[in-house]
């Protein structure tokens, strides 16, 4: 469903991007990790089209979508979320999902009917809310939202995008035992509709979640396969796992 | 019922009413001043669209008011006095003007944005003061205005006040139902975070140009009349310094709001003819005035009188 060939990126002379392949398929799972500045987000940001490439494709289905901007790669069908909680603050829970969902239906060239009496919209905005369990806070304003809800928020509007694609970067970040198992929950539940490339430092997540698992470090993927195979992988405890894990 | 429509409707009501009821007080010099405010207010809404809907800090929106009232003064001096077919020509060059200076000046956000509005502010400015067949720096005195159908019925007095009601109105609620609708609620997340607004699969630049140059037409609408009012045109209506009136005005009234522009425009005028009727210094007073609103009432005008709902979300 989504392949990454071949990807390059340097920032000066620092090589943040070394030659990084990978595929997820549907129903897959495919979780990134790696030490901190081993080059997770930029390879996200490639991905979603915030940076571009030096070399190297991103295929979302059968589609070269390395040369799209930002928005027309997330009209093609690639949802993400942020390391750092990103909503729309002002609008309420259900106006930050009903304006992902106005990006996929219908123009947004309509000068004059007030969009918030849209009831396909807003119906639509409280299924999905439902669904990550955020349905009794519709009229909160989203900056209202503690941290744990801002996450399960950040999935809603990604899945309002009707997505063939989930990128998370890392959802469970600042999250508590609890709230992180609920979410875990809910990623194992998505994961049947989306494929999903996962980004994530909880370790305990990974392992729950992912079908598959690449240790990235220096920007280079240095093992990739099932994760008891990984956790095996005398170089990727080397690197990363160390002897806890 | 909507707390904003209801004091929208009754600033409208009043306003309507004053034709019929300042010559029975016996001042007529109000009707002026009036229109003075509801031309000031017209610019302020516009500058709204884009400062408090879409998050974009103009700094430039006044010379459009002056493209707006040049084209008027010049369609006039050729001839031209139907007032509909100069709307339609000042719609046209301020609307040509604001695509090209938008889309340069919307490559760039926040502060850079703010001084690419005022450096193509200026050159515009300066652009005006070298018409010399217009009156350059001085200014041009019209001598023909424009008619409606023929009639001289808009030119002065209560015909041109109901003209420019219309067009305050007119604005008031169209400005109001695009920030709420569709392309509204795309301009207000990209305010919000545009990064978001984009990943959701939003152009937003696109988004922000289209309501750059909407703002910069109603702007020029503001300008057509100034010069019917004013029977005269000259380049320091585009100056910066108009521009920052206006910003001041809108976030005096509460950025974002329904009546907010409305209500700071008034304010302005009207603070600025009652303190300076009495006192020469008056900006001594009006100064810290404008500190003590900012500091204590953050949502403007419009929250004192609406202090619950924060509608624009």
């Amino acid at each position: 469903m989504l392949a990454i060939e071949n990807l390059n990126k340097s920032f000066g002379a620092l090589r943040v991007t070394r030659d990084v392949s990978l595929s997820v398929s549907r129903g897959q799972c495919h979780a990134v990790i790696g030490p901190n500045g081993a080059g997770k987000t930029t390879l996200i940001h490639q991905i979603s089209g915030v940076l571009r490439q030096d070399s190297g494709r991103v295929l979302l289905g059968e589609r070269d979508v390395s040369h799209l901007s930002v928005w027309e790669r997330a009209q093609a069908g690639l949802g993400r979320t942020f390391q750092i909680t990103s909503v729309l603050p002002t609008f309420s829970v259900q106006e930050n999902v009903a304006t992902a969902l106005q990006a996929k239906t219908g123009s947004s060239l309509r000068f004059f009917a007030p969009a918030a009496d849209e009831a396909a919209l807003n119906d639509r905005a409280q299924t999905i809310l439902s669904r990550v369990g955020l349905a009794d806070r519709t009229d909160l304003p989203a900056g209202n939202l503690s941290h744990g809800e801002l996450r399960l928020l950040e999935i809603a509007i990604a899945l309002a995008g009707s997505p063939k694609f989930l990128l998370l970067d890392e959802p469970m970040a600042g999250l508590g035992k609890t709230e992180s198992m609920a979410l875990i929950d809910l990623l194992n539940d998505l994961r049947a509709d989306f494929p999903i490339l996962l980004v994530e430092h909880d370790m305990d997540a990974v392992f729950q979640l992912a079908d598959a698992l690449s240790v990235l470090v220096d920007g280079e993927i240095i093992a990739t396969g099932a994760p008891s195979e990984v956790r095996e992988n005398p170089q990727a405890r080397a690197a990363y796992l160390g002897d806890g894990a | 019922m909507d707390r904003g429509l209801v004091i929208g409707g009754v600033i409208f009501a009043f306003l309507l009413a004053m034709p019929v009821l300042l010559p029975i007080v016996g001042a007529e010099y109000l009707t002026g001043l009036l229109i003075k405010a509801m031309l000031l207010a017209i610019a302020a809404i516009s500058l709204d669209l884009i400062i408090g809907h879409g998050g974009m800090v103009s700094l430039g929106h006044a010379a459009f008011i002056g493209v707006g009232a040049y084209t008027t003064a010049i369609g006039l001096q050729s001839g031209i006095e139907e007032i509909f077919v100069l709307l339609a020509i000042t719609l046209g060059a301020t609307g040509a003007i604001a695509l090209v200076t938008g889309i340069l000046a919307l490559r760039t956000s926040g502060v850079y944005f703010l001084m690419i509005t005022l450096a193509f502010g200026q050159m515009i400015y300066f652009t005006l003061t070298s018409l010399a067949a217009y009156g350059g720096d001085d200014g041009l005195t019209l001598w023909s205005l424009a008619t409606l159908f023929g009639s001289d019925i808009v030119q002065d007095g209560r015909g041109l006040f109901f003209f420019v009601f219309a067009a305050l109105l007119l604005t008031w609620i169209g400005v109001w139902r695009v920030s709420q609708s569709r392309f509204g609620r795309v301009l207000r997340a990209a305010r919000d975070n545009p990064q978001r607004a984009e990943v959701m699969g939003y152009p937003v630049a696109r988004y922000q140009l289209i309501a750059y140059v909407i703002a910069a037409c109603i702007a020029g609408v503001s300008g057509l009349l100034l010069v019917q009012y004013a029977e005269f045109v000259s380049p320091s209506i585009a100056a910066w310094q108009r521009s920052g009136d206006l910003i001041v005005a809108i976030v005096l009234g509460g950025l974002g709001s329904r009546n907010g522009a409305l209500l700071g425009a008034f304010f302005i005028v009207i603070m600025e003819e009652f303190l300076s009727s009495f006192l020469h210094e008056w900006r001594l007073i009006y100064g810290p005035l404008l500190v003590l609103l900012v500091l204590f009432a953050k949502g403007g005008l419009n929250d004192l009188l609406q202090p619950t709902s924060r509608e624009a979300s």
